[in-house]
């Protein structure tokens, strides 16, 4: 059996099951934010049974700080049932970052667990070796109560990447690359497993930007075997133990794709889908209005390091503005610690507290008509950030970072002397 | 459910949550207040012109995107009766299913305006404007009685009153 066969097996206490069977088996946790979760609160109120308060866990991320009454309302729905049924695992903010960071920060993450979250991101937690995966509002209040869910057994695809990477390649490019090759449907309702030395030698951070896209083509997981990085990762803040789930060397998977890591340049994906890429070096003349690093997907303290480093001594473009988002308090702090916060004010950037924001068009760097941003967020649909003509191009920290100096969409490695 | 006949709004592929539900209105759960912004960046009319019993049909990874159950909510609202399409994106598709909005992957030519009827039970789906009909298989047995128990809500009541 592949990795995902095997957590979900596990879980639905069978020995075997096999692709396009549908089960029902046990979550270790179910995560809700604060858009998904008010429908949850409301279904759940049809149960009249106490929730699962130790697998429960409600992160407000999305529109708080709040930015208006209804997001305000929403978020105190949260808390109010937070308080109501005393629940253990209510952050308020100020306390956590965007949901699939701390989720990971906090240990709720870890290998072989099955994890389903009402935001689809949460496929994030992948990169540590579990079968996570996102839901929608009504099931997650059925988990609370019932502390199971349905499933259908994902077939599994295999993505091997050998090889050192190009400087400045992270695993943003490496993913986006994938969703190039394959479409945004090349992977749908599947599970993408992935092995090779390029994934091995990728610190976490890079992992769970691959892990986190891997929604962008269709998957429902995204899974990477776990490691020492991992291990040595989880050393002091994992909830509870856990235990790691390879695949069996008969595992069948039904496709497997094969790169070769320096073949992979630094990658932006046009508008409007995640699947529309093309190399940085080769997007030059596309001036950018905004740049945003931030989010679930690359806004983690390596991200905000490389961009740091592009960065440093130099200032942000006349015609750009760029925001800057740590993706948790940790984050934050961390960030704060390393003199790396003081870089992006001395450029100009205007740095924010964790939100999800403007990368799904909420609030705090919406665009206007026509306008243009680079991001290294996941999504860049019609309309994502803002207006119907305004448009996204996703890119890694460090591309973000460089066309922010320069006005234009621009390859790292153009800066680095100048 | 058993058959059903209604007017086609005509979508392409690829048609994400986004523009189902743009982001900035998920501030409520609501399918009456979500139904007002459906489609509006991608069909500022839509949510003015749809009428109760309409049908969507879309292509490839229909719902794509965010983990939004408004999305689906929205098209209840908006009362939508179904959506067809050759294939649907996964968290969409279980949302609707567990929601009660029924969705049907088949692949269908139809154009705006069309009028389809739809007969659940045998598995049909007629183009009454160019009279062609086309099969589609029928949800496997588990999410059939999901539907049948009445949504994901009314199944967990029952699992809950057997524990």
């Amino acid at each position: 059996m592949t990795i995902a066969e095997k957590i979900l097996a596990k879980k639905s206490g069978k020995k075997k099951v096999e692709p396009g069977e549908i089960i029902e088996a046990e979550v270790d946790y179910i995560m809700v934010n604060d858009v998904t979760g008010l429908p949850a609160f409301e279904v759940f109120e049809n149960f009249n049974v106490a929730p699962l308060r130790d697998k429960i866990v409600l992160i407000p991320d999305h529109y708080v700080p709040n930015k208006d009454v209804p997001s305000a309302e929403q978020a105190k729905a949260m808390r109010i049932f937070a308080k109501k049924y005393n629940l253990p695992y209510y952050y308020e903010v100020g306390s956590s970052g965007v949901c699939h960071q701390h989720m990971i920060e906090k240990g709720f993450a870890a290998p072989g667990r099955l994890i389903v979250g009402a935001d689809s991101h949460t496929c994030s937690y992948g990169a540590l070796g579990a079968f996570s995966t996102g839901i929608g509002s009504t099931e997650a209040a059925c988990a609370m109560a019932l502390g199971n869910l349905w499933f259908r057994v994902p077939e599994s695809q295999k993505f091997i990447i050998e090889g050192k990477t190009r400087k400045y390649v992270m695993g943003k490019d490496v993913i986006l690359h994938i969703i190039g090759d394959i479409g945004v449907d090349g992977a749908l309702y599947k599970s993408m497993e992935f092995y090779g030395s390029t994934v091995e030698s990728f610190p976490l951070a890079d992992r769970i930007s691959i892990a986190n896209m891997t929604v962008e083509a269709g998957a429902k997981a995204g899974i990477i075997p776990p490691d020492n990085t991992v291990y040595e990762y989880l050393k002091g803040r994992v909830i509870g133990e856990y235990e790691p789930v390879f695949a069996d060397s008969t595992a069948e998977y039904i496709e497997t794709f094969s790169y070769d890591a320096i073949e992979i340049p630094c990658t932006v994906a046009k508008p409007y889908l995640p699947s529309n890429i093309a190399p940085a070096s080769e997007l030059g003349d596309i001036t950018i209005d905004q740049a945003y690093l931030g989010s679930c997907t690359n806004g983690r303290i390596e991200d905000l390091r490389i961009a740091a480093k592009i960065l440093k001594g130099k200032k942000i473009h006349p015609n750009v503005r760029m925001i800057v988002v740590p993706a948790s308090k940790e984050v934050y702090e961390q960030a704060l610690e390393e003199g790396i916060i003081k870089v992006f004010l001395d450029a100009n950037a205007y740095v924010s507290g964790p939100t999800c924001g403007a990368c799904l068009g909420g609030y705090m760097g919406v665009l206007a008509r026509g306008e243009r941003c680079i991001s290294s967020t996941n999504r860049n649909f019609i309309g994502r950030m803002g207006h119907k003509e305004s448009e996204v191009y996703l890119a890694n920290p460090a591309v973000v970072a460089a066309s922010a100096i320069t006005g234009r969409i621009t390859d790292p490695g153009e800066v680095e002397h100048g | 459910m058993d058959k059903i006949r209604g007017r086609v709004w005509k979508f392409g592929s690829n048609v994400d949550t986004d523009q189902i539900i743009p982001a900035e209105y998920l501030v409520t759960g609501d399918p009456k207040k979500l139904a007002g912004h459906a489609f509006e960046k991608v069909r500022p009319d839509f949510a003015k012109k749809v009428k109760k019993g309409d049908i969507i049909v879309g292509e490839e990874n229909f719902g794509c995107g965010s983990s939004r159950e408004h999305a689906p909510r929205a098209l209840i609202g908006c009362g939508i009766s179904c959506v067809i399409a050759n294939s649907f994106a996964r968290i969409f598709f279980r949302n609707s299913i567990n929601i009660g909005l029924p969705l049907i992957e088949c692949a269908v030519e139809a154009t705006e305006g069309d009028i389809l009827e739809i007969d659940f039970e045998n598995g049909r789906i007629l183009n009454t404007n160019s009279g062609r009909e086309y099969r589609f298989k029928p949800l496997p047995d588990f999410l059939l009685d999901l539907l049948k128990a009445g949504g994901i809500v009314e199944y967990t009541k029952r699992k809950l009153a057997s524990n």
